[in-house]
């Protein structure tokens, strides 16, 4: 009984003790996290190499063999898979000129302080909530539809005739919802980073006599600099697969005129059940999107340490 | 900058007609939603007419509709709650015990998100169909919290990464356990973080709409999949259409406004705070 009366002034130094071991239980807690994603990343990854290298087609598994690069040759020498890969490019790149241009000047504009901004700015940034199979078809139908849609009701009421979106200009159409849905999201990333800039130096900027213009070339543009990189790169990783979108409008026509490397992948393997040539098409989009998350990730790791 | 004290007039007007102009498509459907079929194609548009009701008890009355939201309801809260379960104790972890690793470990998680989803198509599907997850709600919430995971661990570790470590060392004296700890001092402590994130994954998860549309077609389709079977017909469904749509995005549309600060941090995988 006294022993442990004369125990607890000695009982921290075992407990500190006890506590430095708790680095092998924190993996523990890990682990879970860890193997869960690494099973998502090398399961269907090796899956995909493996079926690339076999001719099998869904409908007649039977006839299932080795074939070598053979799915590579051939989905190589598919004029359909660089149109795709074409689109791909031009869809990326110009969705992320206009929605980082706009955002950026949104994101100036709504920094500034004007009556009701808050409401002002909720509004602007609600297309990115939207899912989109709901924003694909609310401009396919009741904004650019070439009877009923109001862009046409417009334009014929001024008497200049209406346009025929998804037929004359199918992939501006695309590129025109896509950058709705996401320049709300570069607005809204800008804007935070525009936030965080001192306000000391934007007023000793002005006192030294810039003009907005300059403000915003020698002091905006240079803060937001890291922050746009990043809108970029993770608006790439999405841009590289826009799915639905072209799903609900145009199914990749006419032709292939919106049929992007991915709606590509999938008419390989959902409607063709090529998995095959599928999987030698996914693991090409797997290399375009490396080559763009090399550059986020030394971006966000530079990020990490401070 | 916010200092800026501008008296320049047109800001505002500026400021208003951007944001009116970006949330119309929004306000268009649902004005849509409450004109009959016959008013919603009328030309020339109609902004001012005699609301009605009835899309919304038609589409109710097609019962399919709530299994849809339904399975949207339980996929994205079923996926959000799994992919917690997994962050916490690791974000945990990794923001109290940091090991030479754990910089890494972060950062390779984070790099599992640049695998396009499109990549793996082909392997998710014959599993799925192998597994008999195919068209299953299981199968979708599973996909889900893998694809939100790094996102969840990220942000719950940069919350964590603010909560003093003094209090939690103070509360290690008084001899509480690990979980004794998480689940007194710090949960509450990180609660509001944890609430953005688990917005963050809900709104990700309900909108998501590539593996939904592949993997689903009708026992676990969620509401992304049910909009886009209005893609096809021609005729009289705007106005439906505009009502399944509306409730189908107010939920989430709001869950954006209240947490849309906080979901910055997620979004960038905290590189712009």
């Amino acid at each position: 009984m006294t022993s442990s009366i004369a125990t607890p002034s000695h009982s921290p130094p075992p407990k500190t003790r006890a506590r430095s071991h708790r680095s092998v239980p924190a993996r523990l807690l890990v682990a879970p996290s860890v193997i869960a994603l690494v099973l998502w990343m090398v399961v269907p990854l090796a899956m995909a190499i493996w079926f690339a290298f076999q001719r099998y087609n869904l409908l007649i598994p039977d006839n299932r063999e080795f074939v070598g690069f053979a799915n590579f040759a051939y989905i190589l020498t598919d004029p359909a898979l660089w149109i795709s890969i074409g689109i791909t490019l031009v869809l990326v790149v110009s969705v992320l000129a206009i929605t980082i241009g706009l955002g950026t000047l949104c994101a100036v504009l709504f920094n500034q302080d004007f009556a009701g901004r808050g409401i002002a700015r909720v509004l602007a940034i609600s297309p990115f909530f939207v899912m989109p199979t709901v924003s694909a078809l609310i401009w396919k139908n009741m904004l650019m539809h070439p009877v009923n849609g109001l862009f046409a009701q417009i334009t014929r009421g001024l008497g200049l005739g209406a346009i025929d979106w998804f037929a004359d200009f199918p992939l501006l159409a695309i590129i025109i919802i896509v950058s709705w849905e996401w320049m709300p999201f570069a607005l809204l990333i800008l804007l935070t980073a525009i936030q965080s800039l001192d306000a000391d130096q934007m007023e000793a900027a002005r006192m030294d006599g810039a003009s907005a213009t300059q403000l915003f070339r020698f002091v905006v543009l240079p803060h937001l600099s890291r922050a746009i990189a990043v809108v970029a790169m993770i608006e790439t990783i999405f841009f590289l697969t826009i799915f639905a979108e072209i799903f609900v409008t145009t199914g990749g026509g006419p032709g292939l005129a919106t049929t992007n490397l991915a709606y590509y992948i999938y008419l390989k393997a959902l409607l063709e059940f090529d998995v095959g040539g599928a999987s030698a098409g996914g693991l090409i989009a797997v290399v375009l999107a490396n080559i763009v998350a090399i550059f986020l990730m030394r971006s966000v790791a530079r990020n990490l340490d401070t | 900058m916010a200092s800026n004290t501008s008296t320049r007039w047109w800001i505002p007007l500026l400021g208003w007609l951007v944001a009116c102009l970006l949330f119309f498509p929004i306000f268009w459907m649902f004005i849509t939603s409450f004109k009959t079929e016959v008013a919603a194609v009328a030309t020339p548009p109609q902004l001012f007419f005699q609301p009605t009701l009835e899309n919304y008890v038609a589409i109710q009355e097609r019962a399919s509709y709530f299994t849809f939201a339904w399975n949207s309801v339980v996929i994205s809260l079923g996926a959000t709650i799994l992919a917690l379960l997994l962050a916490i104790p690791a974000a945990y972890a990794m923001s109290f015990f940091p090991t030479k690793g754990t910089k890494g470990t972060l950062l390779w998680m984070l790099s599992t998100k640049m695998l396009p989803a499109v990549g793996v198509l082909v392997p998710i599907y014959i599993l799925a169909r192998e597994t008999g997850l195919l068209d299953t709600r299981i199968g979708l919430i599973i996909i889900y919290t893998l694809i939100n995971l790094p996102i969840v661990v990220w942000m719950i570790y940069s919350f964590f990464k603010e909560v003093p470590k003094e209090i939690l060392e103070a509360d290690r004296m008084d001899g509480a356990s690990t979980f004794q700890e998480l689940r007194h001092v710090l949960l509450p402590l990180a609660l509001p973080g944890i609430a953005s994130t688990a917005l963050l994954s809900i709104i990700l998860s309900w909108n998501e709409a590539f593996w939904s549309l592949n993997l689903t077609t009708f026992d676990a389709a969620p509401l992304t999949a049910f909009i886009a079977s209005f893609s096809s017909p021609q005729g009289l469904f705007w106005a439906k259409l505009s009502a399944a749509s509306t409730m189908a995005i107010a939920p989430i549309l709001i869950f954006g406004w209240v947490s849309q600060r906080q979901l910055v941090r997620g979004l960038t995988f905290g590189a712009v705070k």
